[in-house]
């Protein structure tokens, strides 16, 4: 009845110690490990026999490669679909794992904060890294907007570097937030549904209205997960496309 | 009406009719400019299903400036012994990078960058 209970992590199987920590596969990880099986077996299996007239494994892949193509096009121009294998690996991992959040009894990954801000940090870093190395001290453009008068440019500047430091933690946070708040509803009114049962006749109608609830609410949440995993692939987009154009 | 109507007249009617054509040709501009406006908010709405999610979103940007101001200035205070000045000064600057990144996120400031490509 806890609904927390469902984010416990649990250690699996234990590989050793590194420097005094246990280092252990942990549900999490199994569930990680998974997804990534699941994502590599599917695009070989339906790619596999390349038909000029796809297959229906083979037309769900097609979709996903145009989609994501797009969303890099749109987002970061021609020059960002070097990024294309980053976004489309974020896209795809996320959306497996929170699809595999969806399935009851299955461990929701994206609901730990400690992997979306891993995830965040390698789109942040990369944009970082990418940004200086492809525009060397231009990047700095990116915290000065053109058209500022210069006395308050030094405040604008210091806003505009903290602006950027936030991202990271805005862009874990709303997948993190998403998935876990939508967990806990779910599994608040699928409570309901029990107690109400145990009270008798007068309780299973008063259940009734949990219950569609919960099964309206899992259907948003399967919105949800496809839009969350989508979210977070635009944004990944939208801030190398300021590693690729900073100021123009 | 019509035979009393001077030269002087018609030269003002038609002075006021080009004019009429002018405002509702500036009108009907604005009002499809409005359109078009309110058709990009509605593909972002889009990307947001729910109340709720606008909300997390738009929080979400908020807290994390202003959770990274608190946190660079405590640092600094912690390391340089400036208590409490570094607190009060990066809390303020996270403020306003919360408040910018909310704006961004609800599309009423352009992104990081983008502001020179519009031109």
């Amino acid at each position: 009845m806890d609904p927390i209970h469902q984010f416990n992590i649990s250690k699996l199987y234990i590989l050793g110690h590194i420097g005094g920590h246990e280092i252990a596969i942990t549900n999490s990880a199994l569930f990680m490990f998974a997804a990534v099986l699941i994502i590599i077996a599917g695009m070989l299996a339906a790619t596999a026999r390349r038909s000029l007239v796809p297959g229906r494994a083979q037309a769900v892949v097609e979709t996903t490669y145009e989609f994501v193509a797009g969303m890099v096009r749109q987002s970061a121009g021609e020059a960002g679909m070097k990024f294309f294998p980053l976004v489309f690996t974020l896209f795809s991992f996320i959306l497996v794992l929170n699809m595999f959040g969806m399935i009851p009894g299955l461990f929701a990954v994206t609901s730990h904060i400690v992997v979306t801000v891993f995830l965040a940090l390698v789109v942040f870093l990369t944009v970082v890294i990418y940004g200086f190395w492809h525009n060397g001290l231009r990047f700095f453009k990116l915290f000065a907007p053109s058209g500022v008068p210069i006395y308050i440019l030094p405040l604008i500047v210091a806003i505009e570097v903290m602006s950027f430091f936030a991202r990271p933690i805005s862009h874990s946070v709303r997948l993190f937030a998403n998935i876990l708040a939508g967990h806990i509803t779910i599994k608040v009114f699928a409570g309901f549904v029990a107690l109400l049962g145990g009270l008798g006749i007068a309780g299973w109608i008063g259940a009734l209205l949990p219950l569609a609830l919960t099964v309206a609410l899992t259907a948003l949440e399967l919105l949800v997960a496809f839009l969350q995993a989508y979210v977070f692939a635009i944004l990944t987009c939208i801030y190398l496309n300021d590693a690729l154009h900073p100021g123009h | 009406m019509a035979d009393r109507r001077s030269p002087d007249d018609e030269a003002a009617l038609s002075a006021r009719l080009k004019q009429l054509g002018e405002r509702i040709h500036e009108a009907g501009a604005r009002r499809q400019h409005e359109a078009e406006e309110l058709r990009e908010q509605e593909t972002r709405r889009q990307s947001e299903p729910t109340n709720l999610a606008t909300a997390l979103r738009l929080s979400g940007e908020f807290v994390a400036g202003v959770v990274l101001g608190g946190l660079i200035g405590w640092l600094i205070d912690h390391f340089a012994r400036t208590s409490p000045w570094g607190l009060i000064v990066f809390l303020l600057l996270g403020f306003g990078a919360g408040t910018l990144n909310a704006m961004r996120a609800a599309g009423l400031v352009a992104q990081q960058g983008a502001a020179e490509k519009k031109d």
